[in-house]
Protein backbone atom coordinates (compact mmCIF):
# COMPACT_ATOMS: atom_id res chain seq x y z
CA UNK A 1 0.00 0.00 0.00
CA UNK A 2 2.82 2.42 0.97
CA UNK A 3 6.42 1.71 0.08
CA UNK A 4 9.49 3.83 0.82
CA UNK A 5 12.38 2.70 -1.36
CA UNK A 6 15.71 4.10 -0.15
CA UNK A 7 14.23 7.58 0.08
CA UNK A 8 16.27 10.69 0.76
CA UNK A 9 14.89 14.18 0.92
CA UNK A 10 16.84 17.41 0.96
CA UNK A 11 14.84 20.64 0.96
CA UNK A 12 15.64 23.70 -1.14
CA UNK A 13 17.28 25.38 1.88
CA UNK A 14 19.76 22.48 2.07
CA UNK A 15 18.23 20.80 5.13
CA UNK A 16 18.43 17.03 4.81
CA UNK A 17 15.17 15.66 6.19
CA UNK A 18 15.42 11.97 5.26
CA UNK A 19 18.31 9.69 4.50
CA UNK A 20 17.95 6.28 2.91
CA UNK A 21 14.52 5.51 4.40
CA UNK A 22 12.94 2.21 3.38
CA UNK A 23 9.84 0.48 4.72
CA UNK A 24 6.65 -1.12 3.51
CA UNK A 25 3.19 -0.64 5.01
CA UNK A 26 0.76 -3.31 3.79
CA UNK A 27 -3.01 -3.07 3.54
CA UNK A 28 -4.87 -2.76 6.85
CA UNK A 29 -1.90 -1.86 9.05
CA UNK A 30 -1.82 0.75 11.83
CA UNK A 31 1.59 2.39 12.06
CA UNK A 32 2.98 4.91 14.52
CA UNK A 33 5.69 7.24 13.33
CA UNK A 34 7.63 8.45 16.33
CA UNK A 35 10.69 10.56 16.98
CA UNK A 36 11.67 14.00 18.19
CA UNK A 37 10.73 17.19 16.38
CA UNK A 38 12.73 17.40 13.17
CA UNK A 39 13.33 13.65 13.09
CA UNK A 40 11.55 13.36 9.74
CA UNK A 41 7.98 12.29 10.64
CA UNK A 42 6.28 15.17 8.84
CA UNK A 43 8.60 14.77 5.86
CA UNK A 44 7.46 11.18 5.52
CA UNK A 45 3.82 12.26 5.60
CA UNK A 46 4.52 15.10 3.11
CA UNK A 47 6.09 12.63 0.72
CA UNK A 48 3.10 10.30 1.02
CA UNK A 49 0.70 13.17 0.30
CA UNK A 50 2.78 14.22 -2.71
CA UNK A 51 3.56 17.65 -1.25
CA UNK A 52 7.17 16.98 -2.16
CA UNK A 53 9.05 14.66 -4.46
CA UNK A 54 11.87 12.58 -2.99
CA UNK A 55 15.39 13.81 -3.79
CA UNK A 56 16.38 10.20 -4.44
CA UNK A 57 14.63 6.86 -4.21
CA UNK A 58 10.89 6.55 -4.62
CA UNK A 59 7.70 6.43 -2.61
CA UNK A 60 4.83 4.27 -3.88
CA UNK A 61 1.38 5.05 -2.53
CA UNK A 62 -1.64 3.07 -3.60
CA UNK A 63 -0.23 2.56 -7.09
CA UNK A 64 1.20 6.08 -7.50
CA UNK A 65 4.92 6.74 -7.83
CA UNK A 66 5.61 9.98 -5.98
CA UNK A 67 8.99 10.51 -7.70
CA UNK A 68 7.26 10.76 -11.06
CA UNK A 69 3.97 12.26 -9.87
CA UNK A 70 2.64 14.99 -12.15
CA UNK A 71 0.51 17.88 -10.98
CA UNK A 72 -2.42 16.31 -12.84
CA UNK A 73 -2.08 13.08 -10.86
CA UNK A 74 -1.80 14.83 -7.49
CA UNK A 75 -5.58 15.29 -6.97
CA UNK A 76 -6.13 11.63 -7.88
CA UNK A 77 -3.59 10.59 -5.24
CA UNK A 78 -5.15 12.90 -2.66
CA UNK A 79 -8.55 11.31 -3.23
CA UNK A 80 -7.01 8.01 -2.13
CA UNK A 81 -5.85 9.59 1.14
CA UNK A 82 -7.54 10.99 4.20
CA UNK A 83 -5.42 13.54 6.02
CA UNK A 84 -5.80 14.80 9.56
CA UNK A 85 -3.70 17.51 11.22
CA UNK A 86 -2.92 18.62 14.74
CA UNK A 87 -4.60 21.99 14.10
CA UNK A 88 -7.72 20.39 12.51
CA UNK A 89 -7.72 22.76 9.51
CA UNK A 90 -11.45 23.18 9.40
CA UNK A 91 -13.09 26.03 7.52
CA UNK A 92 -14.32 28.33 10.28
CA UNK A 93 -17.24 29.76 8.34
CA UNK A 94 -18.75 26.37 7.55
CA UNK A 95 -20.70 24.07 9.83
CA UNK A 96 -19.44 20.59 10.66
CA UNK A 97 -21.59 19.04 7.93
CA UNK A 98 -20.55 21.69 5.40
CA UNK A 99 -16.89 21.03 6.18
CA UNK A 100 -17.40 17.34 5.54
CA UNK A 101 -19.57 17.91 2.47
CA UNK A 102 -16.89 20.21 1.06
CA UNK A 103 -14.54 17.23 0.65
CA UNK A 104 -17.19 15.47 -1.42
CA UNK A 105 -18.10 18.54 -3.46
CA UNK A 106 -14.53 19.29 -4.53
CA UNK A 107 -14.15 15.75 -5.80
CA UNK A 108 -17.25 16.13 -7.96
CA UNK A 109 -19.61 13.87 -6.00
CA UNK A 110 -23.24 13.87 -7.15
CA UNK A 111 -25.15 16.46 -5.07
CA UNK A 112 -27.99 14.06 -4.23
CA UNK A 113 -25.70 11.58 -2.45
CA UNK A 114 -23.83 14.16 -0.38
CA UNK A 115 -26.23 14.73 2.58
CA UNK A 116 -26.61 11.01 3.18
CA UNK A 117 -22.88 10.29 3.05
CA UNK A 118 -22.11 13.25 5.30
CA UNK A 119 -24.60 12.21 7.95
CA UNK A 120 -23.34 8.63 7.82
CA UNK A 121 -19.74 9.62 8.44
CA UNK A 122 -20.68 12.17 11.13
CA UNK A 123 -22.62 9.42 12.87
CA UNK A 124 -19.57 7.19 12.60
CA UNK A 125 -17.40 9.75 14.41
CA UNK A 126 -20.15 10.42 16.97
CA UNK A 127 -21.07 13.93 15.89
CA UNK A 128 -24.43 13.49 14.18
CA UNK A 129 -26.01 15.72 16.82
CA UNK A 130 -23.62 18.58 16.11
CA UNK A 131 -23.81 18.60 12.33
CA UNK A 132 -25.02 22.20 12.26
CA UNK A 133 -22.41 23.50 14.70
CA UNK A 134 -19.57 25.75 13.55
CA UNK A 135 -16.01 24.79 14.52
CA UNK A 136 -15.88 27.59 17.13
CA UNK A 137 -18.86 25.99 18.87
CA UNK A 138 -17.09 22.63 19.18
CA UNK A 139 -14.44 21.38 21.61
CA UNK A 140 -10.97 20.45 20.34
CA UNK A 141 -11.81 16.76 20.38
CA UNK A 142 -15.03 17.38 18.45
CA UNK A 143 -13.24 19.52 15.89
CA UNK A 144 -10.73 16.73 15.37
CA UNK A 145 -13.61 14.30 14.88
CA UNK A 146 -15.03 16.58 12.20
CA UNK A 147 -11.59 16.63 10.55
CA UNK A 148 -11.51 12.83 10.69
CA UNK A 149 -15.02 12.67 9.22
CA UNK A 150 -13.89 14.93 6.39
CA UNK A 151 -10.86 12.69 5.83
CA UNK A 152 -13.05 9.58 5.75
CA UNK A 153 -15.98 10.76 3.69
CA UNK A 154 -14.39 9.79 0.38
CA UNK A 155 -13.67 6.27 1.74
CA UNK A 156 -9.89 6.51 1.33
CA UNK A 157 -7.87 3.30 1.81
CA UNK A 158 -5.21 5.29 3.71
CA UNK A 159 -5.61 7.74 6.60
CA UNK A 160 -2.65 9.94 7.53
CA UNK A 161 -2.73 11.65 10.91
CA UNK A 162 -0.08 14.20 11.80
CA UNK A 163 -0.07 14.61 15.58
CA UNK A 164 -3.88 14.31 15.66
CA UNK A 165 -3.98 14.44 19.47
CA UNK A 166 -1.33 17.12 19.89
CA UNK A 167 -3.88 19.83 20.77
CA UNK A 168 -6.24 17.66 22.79
CA UNK A 169 -6.66 16.92 26.48
CA UNK A 170 -6.30 13.38 27.76
CA UNK A 171 -9.97 12.45 27.48
CA UNK A 172 -10.30 13.80 23.95
CA UNK A 173 -7.03 12.10 23.03
CA UNK A 174 -8.39 8.75 24.14
CA UNK A 175 -11.60 9.33 22.18
CA UNK A 176 -9.84 10.32 18.97
CA UNK A 177 -7.36 7.47 19.27
CA UNK A 178 -10.15 4.98 19.81
CA UNK A 179 -11.86 6.35 16.70
CA UNK A 180 -8.66 5.88 14.66
CA UNK A 181 -8.43 2.30 15.90
CA UNK A 182 -12.00 1.63 14.83
CA UNK A 183 -11.28 3.08 11.42
CA UNK A 184 -8.25 0.82 11.11
CA UNK A 185 -10.34 -2.15 12.22
CA UNK A 186 -12.49 -1.48 9.15
CA UNK A 187 -9.46 -2.14 6.92
CA UNK A 188 -8.11 1.39 6.44
CA UNK A 189 -4.35 1.87 6.71
CA UNK A 190 -3.66 4.43 9.44
CA UNK A 191 -0.30 6.17 9.63
CA UNK A 192 -0.09 8.32 12.74
CA UNK A 193 2.81 10.61 13.53
CA UNK A 194 2.92 11.27 17.26
CA UNK A 195 5.03 12.38 20.20
CA UNK A 196 2.65 10.67 22.59
CA UNK A 197 4.51 7.55 23.68
CA UNK A 198 1.74 6.62 26.12
CA UNK A 199 -0.53 5.97 23.16
CA UNK A 200 2.17 3.97 21.42
CA UNK A 201 2.69 1.78 24.49
CA UNK A 202 -1.04 1.11 24.88
CA UNK A 203 -1.12 -1.06 21.77
CA UNK A 204 1.05 -3.48 19.88
CA UNK A 205 0.73 -1.57 16.62
CA UNK A 206 3.74 -1.27 14.39
CA UNK A 207 6.06 1.59 15.39
CA UNK A 208 8.64 3.22 13.15
CA UNK A 209 11.01 5.47 15.05
CA UNK A 210 12.98 8.14 13.27
CA UNK A 211 16.06 10.05 14.29
CA UNK A 212 17.87 12.62 12.14
CA UNK A 213 16.00 11.50 9.06
CA UNK A 214 16.73 7.81 9.44
CA UNK A 215 14.68 4.85 10.63
CA UNK A 216 16.30 3.77 13.90
CA UNK A 217 13.62 1.32 14.95
CA UNK A 218 10.88 -0.60 13.21
CA UNK A 219 8.85 -2.90 15.44
CA UNK A 220 8.13 -5.18 12.50
CA UNK A 221 11.81 -6.13 12.57
CA UNK A 222 11.82 -5.98 16.38
CA UNK A 223 15.47 -5.03 16.16
CA UNK A 224 16.79 -1.50 16.57
CA UNK A 225 18.66 -0.23 13.54
CA UNK A 226 22.02 1.10 14.59
CA UNK A 227 22.52 4.78 13.88
CA UNK A 228 25.70 5.52 11.95
CA UNK B 1 -20.48 25.62 -12.35
CA UNK B 2 -23.30 25.80 -9.81
CA UNK B 3 -20.86 24.94 -7.06
CA UNK B 4 -18.37 27.51 -8.34
CA UNK B 5 -21.10 30.19 -8.34
CA UNK B 6 -22.17 29.24 -4.85
CA UNK B 7 -18.57 29.39 -3.61
CA UNK B 8 -17.96 32.73 -5.34
CA UNK B 9 -21.07 34.33 -3.81
CA UNK B 10 -20.32 32.77 -0.44
CA UNK B 11 -16.85 34.30 -0.55
CA UNK B 12 -18.22 37.74 -1.46
CA UNK B 13 -20.80 37.55 1.35
CA UNK B 14 -18.22 36.36 3.85
CA UNK B 15 -15.78 39.15 3.14
CA UNK B 16 -17.99 42.12 2.26
CA UNK B 17 -15.38 44.74 3.10
CA UNK B 18 -12.70 43.08 0.99
CA UNK B 19 -15.19 42.61 -1.82
CA UNK B 20 -16.25 46.26 -1.71
CA UNK B 21 -12.58 47.24 -1.63
CA UNK B 22 -11.88 45.07 -4.69
CA UNK B 23 -14.84 46.48 -6.63
CA UNK B 24 -13.91 50.05 -5.60
CA UNK B 25 -10.28 49.51 -6.59
CA UNK B 26 -11.22 48.13 -9.98
CA UNK B 27 -13.85 50.87 -10.36
CA UNK B 28 -11.54 53.75 -9.46
CA UNK B 29 -8.62 52.37 -11.48
CA UNK B 30 -10.84 52.06 -14.55
CA UNK B 31 -12.37 55.46 -13.72
CA UNK B 32 -8.92 57.10 -13.90
CA UNK B 33 -8.30 55.34 -17.18
CA UNK B 34 -11.83 56.20 -18.31
CA UNK B 35 -11.35 59.91 -17.60
CA UNK B 36 -8.23 59.88 -19.72
CA UNK B 37 -10.10 57.94 -22.42
CA UNK B 38 -12.91 60.51 -22.28
CA UNK B 39 -10.44 63.34 -22.86
CA UNK B 40 -8.85 61.33 -25.67
CA UNK B 41 -12.22 60.57 -27.27
CA UNK B 42 -13.20 64.25 -27.23
CA UNK B 43 -9.79 65.33 -28.49
CA UNK B 44 -9.99 62.81 -31.31
CA UNK B 45 -13.50 64.09 -32.01
CA UNK B 46 -12.20 67.64 -32.23
CA UNK B 47 -9.40 66.54 -34.58
CA UNK B 48 -11.91 64.64 -36.70
CA UNK B 49 -13.99 67.85 -36.82
CA UNK B 50 -10.96 69.71 -38.12
CA UNK B 51 -10.26 66.97 -40.63
CA UNK B 52 -13.82 67.42 -41.91
CA UNK B 53 -12.58 70.67 -43.37
CA UNK B 54 -9.96 68.94 -45.51
CA UNK B 55 -11.10 69.69 -49.06
CA UNK B 56 -9.47 69.99 -52.47
CA UNK B 57 -10.56 72.76 -54.81
CA UNK B 58 -9.73 72.22 -58.49
CA UNK B 59 -10.12 75.42 -60.50
CA UNK B 60 -11.50 74.95 -64.00
CA UNK B 61 -10.16 76.79 -67.05
CA UNK B 62 -12.57 79.37 -68.40
CA UNK B 63 -14.50 78.19 -71.41
CA UNK B 64 -14.51 74.51 -70.47
CA UNK B 65 -17.81 73.03 -71.69
CA UNK B 66 -20.14 72.06 -68.82
CA UNK B 67 -20.59 68.54 -70.29
CA UNK B 68 -16.84 67.93 -70.03
CA UNK B 69 -16.90 69.04 -66.42
CA UNK B 70 -19.90 66.82 -65.63
CA UNK B 71 -18.20 63.76 -67.12
CA UNK B 72 -14.95 64.58 -65.31
CA UNK B 73 -16.88 65.05 -62.05
CA UNK B 74 -18.18 61.50 -62.38
CA UNK B 75 -14.64 60.24 -63.02
CA UNK B 76 -13.32 62.08 -59.96
CA UNK B 77 -16.25 60.83 -57.88
CA UNK B 78 -15.15 57.29 -58.72
CA UNK B 79 -11.71 57.78 -57.13
CA UNK B 80 -11.57 55.47 -54.05
CA UNK B 81 -10.41 58.39 -51.89
CA UNK B 82 -13.25 60.68 -52.90
CA UNK B 83 -16.40 61.06 -50.82
CA UNK B 84 -18.11 63.74 -52.90
CA UNK B 85 -17.51 66.15 -55.79
CA UNK B 86 -19.38 69.43 -56.10
CA UNK B 87 -19.27 71.52 -59.24
CA UNK B 88 -19.32 75.24 -58.39
CA UNK B 89 -20.05 77.44 -61.40
CA UNK B 90 -18.52 80.89 -61.81
CA UNK B 91 -21.84 82.50 -60.80
CA UNK B 92 -22.18 80.34 -57.71
CA UNK B 93 -18.60 81.18 -56.75
CA UNK B 94 -19.37 84.89 -56.98
CA UNK B 95 -22.60 84.61 -54.99
CA UNK B 96 -20.81 82.63 -52.32
CA UNK B 97 -17.99 85.16 -52.17
CA UNK B 98 -20.46 88.00 -51.79
CA UNK B 99 -22.18 86.19 -48.94
CA UNK B 100 -19.16 84.89 -47.12
CA UNK B 101 -16.53 87.59 -47.63
CA UNK B 102 -18.40 90.47 -46.08
CA UNK B 103 -15.44 92.87 -46.19
CA UNK B 104 -15.25 92.54 -50.01
CA UNK B 105 -19.00 92.66 -50.56
CA UNK B 106 -18.95 96.25 -51.98
CA UNK B 107 -16.08 95.43 -54.28
CA UNK B 108 -17.82 92.32 -55.69
CA UNK B 109 -21.05 94.34 -56.19
CA UNK B 110 -19.31 96.87 -58.47
CA UNK B 111 -17.73 94.28 -60.77
CA UNK B 112 -18.63 94.34 -64.46
CA UNK B 113 -17.14 90.90 -65.11
CA UNK B 114 -16.93 87.84 -62.81
CA UNK B 115 -13.23 87.26 -61.95
CA UNK B 116 -13.89 83.98 -60.10
CA UNK B 117 -13.36 80.70 -61.93
CA UNK B 118 -15.61 77.66 -61.74
CA UNK B 119 -14.27 74.82 -59.58
CA UNK B 120 -14.70 71.26 -58.45
CA UNK B 121 -14.83 70.90 -54.65
CA UNK B 122 -13.61 67.46 -53.73
CA UNK B 123 -14.17 66.00 -50.26
CA UNK B 124 -12.31 62.88 -49.15
CA UNK B 125 -13.37 59.86 -47.15
CA UNK B 126 -12.31 60.23 -43.43
CA UNK B 127 -9.46 57.72 -43.72
CA UNK B 128 -7.93 59.67 -46.64
CA UNK B 129 -8.01 63.08 -44.98
CA UNK B 130 -4.25 63.49 -44.68
CA UNK B 131 -1.52 65.35 -46.53
CA UNK B 132 -0.17 62.35 -48.45
CA UNK B 133 -3.54 61.25 -49.79
CA UNK B 134 -4.63 64.82 -50.53
CA UNK B 135 -1.48 65.25 -52.60
CA UNK B 136 -2.12 62.01 -54.52
CA UNK B 137 -5.65 63.13 -55.38
CA UNK B 138 -4.42 66.64 -56.25
CA UNK B 139 -1.85 65.21 -58.67
CA UNK B 140 -4.54 63.11 -60.32
CA UNK B 141 -6.81 66.16 -60.65
CA UNK B 142 -4.00 68.18 -62.25
CA UNK B 143 -3.83 65.57 -65.02
CA UNK B 144 -7.18 66.75 -66.33
CA UNK B 145 -6.35 69.23 -69.15
CA UNK B 146 -9.09 71.67 -68.12
CA UNK B 147 -7.90 71.93 -64.53
CA UNK B 148 -5.88 75.10 -64.07
CA UNK B 149 -4.84 74.72 -60.46
CA UNK B 150 -5.55 72.60 -57.38
CA UNK B 151 -5.49 74.03 -53.83
CA UNK B 152 -5.94 72.08 -50.61
CA UNK B 153 -4.05 73.93 -47.88
CA UNK B 154 -1.09 71.58 -47.88
CA UNK B 155 0.68 73.17 -44.91
CA UNK B 156 -2.48 73.17 -42.82
CA UNK B 157 -3.15 69.49 -43.52
CA UNK B 158 0.47 68.61 -42.73
CA UNK B 159 0.16 70.42 -39.42
CA UNK B 160 -3.05 68.53 -38.72
CA UNK B 161 -1.25 65.27 -39.53
CA UNK B 162 1.53 66.12 -37.07
CA UNK B 163 -1.00 66.98 -34.38
CA UNK B 164 -2.82 63.71 -34.95
CA UNK B 165 0.41 61.68 -34.78
CA UNK B 166 1.48 63.48 -31.61
CA UNK B 167 -1.94 63.04 -30.02
CA UNK B 168 -1.91 59.35 -30.94
CA UNK B 169 1.58 58.82 -29.48
CA UNK B 170 1.03 60.79 -26.27
CA UNK B 171 -2.42 59.26 -25.88
CA UNK B 172 -1.04 55.77 -26.45
CA UNK B 173 1.82 56.16 -23.96
CA UNK B 174 -0.31 57.77 -21.25
CA UNK B 175 -3.12 55.29 -21.93
CA UNK B 176 -0.78 52.31 -21.58
CA UNK B 177 0.71 53.82 -18.39
CA UNK B 178 -2.75 54.34 -16.89
CA UNK B 179 -3.81 50.84 -17.90
CA UNK B 180 -0.61 49.36 -16.42
CA UNK B 181 -1.09 51.17 -13.11
CA UNK B 182 -4.73 50.04 -13.03
CA UNK B 183 -3.69 46.45 -13.73
CA UNK B 184 -1.05 46.45 -10.98
CA UNK B 185 -3.45 47.91 -8.40
CA UNK B 186 -6.21 45.51 -9.37
CA UNK B 187 -3.74 42.58 -9.40
CA UNK B 188 -2.62 43.41 -5.84
CA UNK B 189 -6.24 43.62 -4.66
CA UNK B 190 -7.11 40.26 -6.17
CA UNK B 191 -3.94 38.78 -4.70
CA UNK B 192 -5.12 39.96 -1.27
CA UNK B 193 -8.36 38.04 -1.80
CA UNK B 194 -6.42 34.93 -2.77
CA UNK B 195 -4.10 35.20 0.23
CA UNK B 196 -7.08 35.76 2.51
CA UNK B 197 -8.42 32.42 1.32
CA UNK B 198 -5.08 30.61 1.28
CA UNK B 199 -6.18 28.23 4.03
CA UNK B 200 -9.30 27.32 2.09
CA UNK B 201 -7.25 26.69 -1.05
CA UNK B 202 -4.87 24.47 0.93
CA UNK B 203 -7.80 22.46 2.27
CA UNK B 204 -9.36 22.14 -1.17
CA UNK B 205 -6.10 20.75 -2.52
CA UNK B 206 -5.70 18.51 0.49
CA UNK B 207 -9.01 16.79 -0.14
CA UNK B 208 -8.24 16.25 -3.81
CA UNK B 209 -9.57 19.29 -5.66
CA UNK B 210 -8.02 19.79 -9.07
CA UNK B 211 -6.37 23.11 -9.87
CA UNK B 212 -9.14 24.00 -12.29
CA UNK B 213 -11.73 23.32 -9.60
CA UNK B 214 -9.86 25.60 -7.18
CA UNK B 215 -9.56 28.30 -9.84
CA UNK B 216 -13.21 28.36 -10.95
CA UNK B 217 -14.82 30.23 -8.01
CA UNK B 218 -11.96 32.74 -8.01
CA UNK B 219 -12.36 33.39 -11.72
CA UNK B 220 -16.07 33.85 -11.31
CA UNK B 221 -15.56 36.12 -8.33
CA UNK B 222 -12.91 38.11 -10.22
CA UNK B 223 -15.15 38.47 -13.27
CA UNK B 224 -18.09 39.56 -11.12
CA UNK B 225 -16.03 42.13 -9.25
CA UNK B 226 -14.59 43.29 -12.56
CA UNK B 227 -18.09 43.68 -13.97
CA UNK B 228 -19.23 45.73 -10.96
CA UNK B 229 -15.98 47.72 -11.05
CA UNK B 230 -16.47 48.43 -14.75
CA UNK B 231 -20.03 49.62 -14.18
CA UNK B 232 -18.85 51.77 -11.26
CA UNK B 233 -16.13 53.29 -13.49
CA UNK B 234 -18.67 54.19 -16.18
CA UNK B 235 -20.97 55.75 -13.58
CA UNK B 236 -18.11 57.76 -12.09
CA UNK B 237 -17.05 58.91 -15.55
CA UNK B 238 -20.63 59.96 -16.28
CA UNK B 239 -20.87 61.91 -13.01
CA UNK B 240 -17.48 63.52 -13.73
CA UNK B 241 -18.56 64.37 -17.26
CA UNK B 242 -21.88 65.93 -16.17
CA UNK B 243 -20.22 67.91 -13.36
CA UNK B 244 -17.47 69.16 -15.67
CA UNK B 245 -19.96 70.24 -18.28
CA UNK B 246 -22.19 71.91 -15.70
CA UNK B 247 -19.40 73.89 -14.05
CA UNK B 248 -17.32 74.72 -17.15
CA UNK B 249 -17.21 78.48 -17.72
CA UNK B 250 -17.06 78.21 -21.51
CA UNK B 251 -19.00 76.49 -24.24
CA UNK B 252 -18.73 72.73 -23.73
CA UNK B 253 -21.74 71.76 -25.78
CA UNK B 254 -19.52 69.91 -28.23
CA UNK B 255 -18.25 67.51 -25.56
CA UNK B 256 -19.44 63.96 -25.92
CA UNK B 257 -19.65 61.01 -23.52
CA UNK B 258 -18.66 57.47 -24.47
CA UNK B 259 -20.90 55.79 -27.00
CA UNK B 260 -22.54 52.42 -26.25
CA UNK B 261 -19.62 50.51 -27.78
CA UNK B 262 -17.08 52.36 -25.67
CA UNK B 263 -19.13 51.87 -22.49
CA UNK B 264 -19.32 48.16 -23.25
CA UNK B 265 -15.57 48.13 -23.83
CA UNK B 266 -14.89 49.65 -20.38
CA UNK B 267 -17.23 47.18 -18.65
CA UNK B 268 -15.76 44.25 -20.61
CA UNK B 269 -12.26 45.52 -19.71
CA UNK B 270 -13.31 45.34 -16.06
CA UNK B 271 -14.50 41.75 -16.49
CA UNK B 272 -11.32 40.78 -18.35
CA UNK B 273 -9.07 42.45 -15.79
CA UNK B 274 -10.94 40.66 -13.00
CA UNK B 275 -10.63 37.35 -14.83
CA UNK B 276 -6.99 37.68 -15.84
CA UNK B 277 -6.01 39.11 -12.45
CA UNK B 278 -7.68 36.18 -10.68
CA UNK B 279 -6.23 33.64 -13.08
CA UNK B 280 -2.75 35.04 -12.57
CA UNK B 281 -3.03 35.39 -8.79
CA UNK B 282 -4.56 31.97 -8.17
CA UNK B 283 -2.21 30.33 -10.66
CA UNK B 284 0.77 31.85 -8.94
CA UNK B 285 -0.54 30.81 -5.55
CA UNK B 286 -1.24 27.25 -6.71
CA UNK B 287 2.30 26.92 -8.04
CA UNK B 288 3.64 27.73 -4.58
CA UNK B 289 1.42 25.55 -2.40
Amino acid sequence: MIKFLDVSKTYANGAQALRGVSFHIPRGQFVFLTGHSGAGKSSILSLITGDYHPTSGDVRVSGFSIAGLSSRELPKLRRRLGIVFQDFRLLEHRTAEENVAFALEVTGARPEIIPNKVMKVLTRVGLAGKARAYPRELSGGEQQRVAIARALVNDPPILLADEPTGNLDERATRGVFQLLREINAGGTVVVMATHNLDLVRQTDYRTIELRDGQVVFDSVDETPVAAP
Amino acid sequence: MRLASREAFRSIRRTPLLSILSVATIGFSLFTFGLFALVAVNFQGALAGLAERVELVAFVLRGTPPETITIASQDVGAFPEVLSVTYVTEEEALTRAQEELVEFREMYRDLTANPLPASLEVRLHPEYRNAAQAQVVAERLRNFPFIEDVRYGQEWIERLDRLRTLAGLVGGVIGVAFAAVALVIIGVTIRMTVLYRAEEIAIMRLVGATNSFVRRPFLLEGALKGLLGGILAVLLCWVGFVLFRATGGFDLAGLVFFNAGQVTMIVVSGVLIGLVGSLFSVGRHLRHV
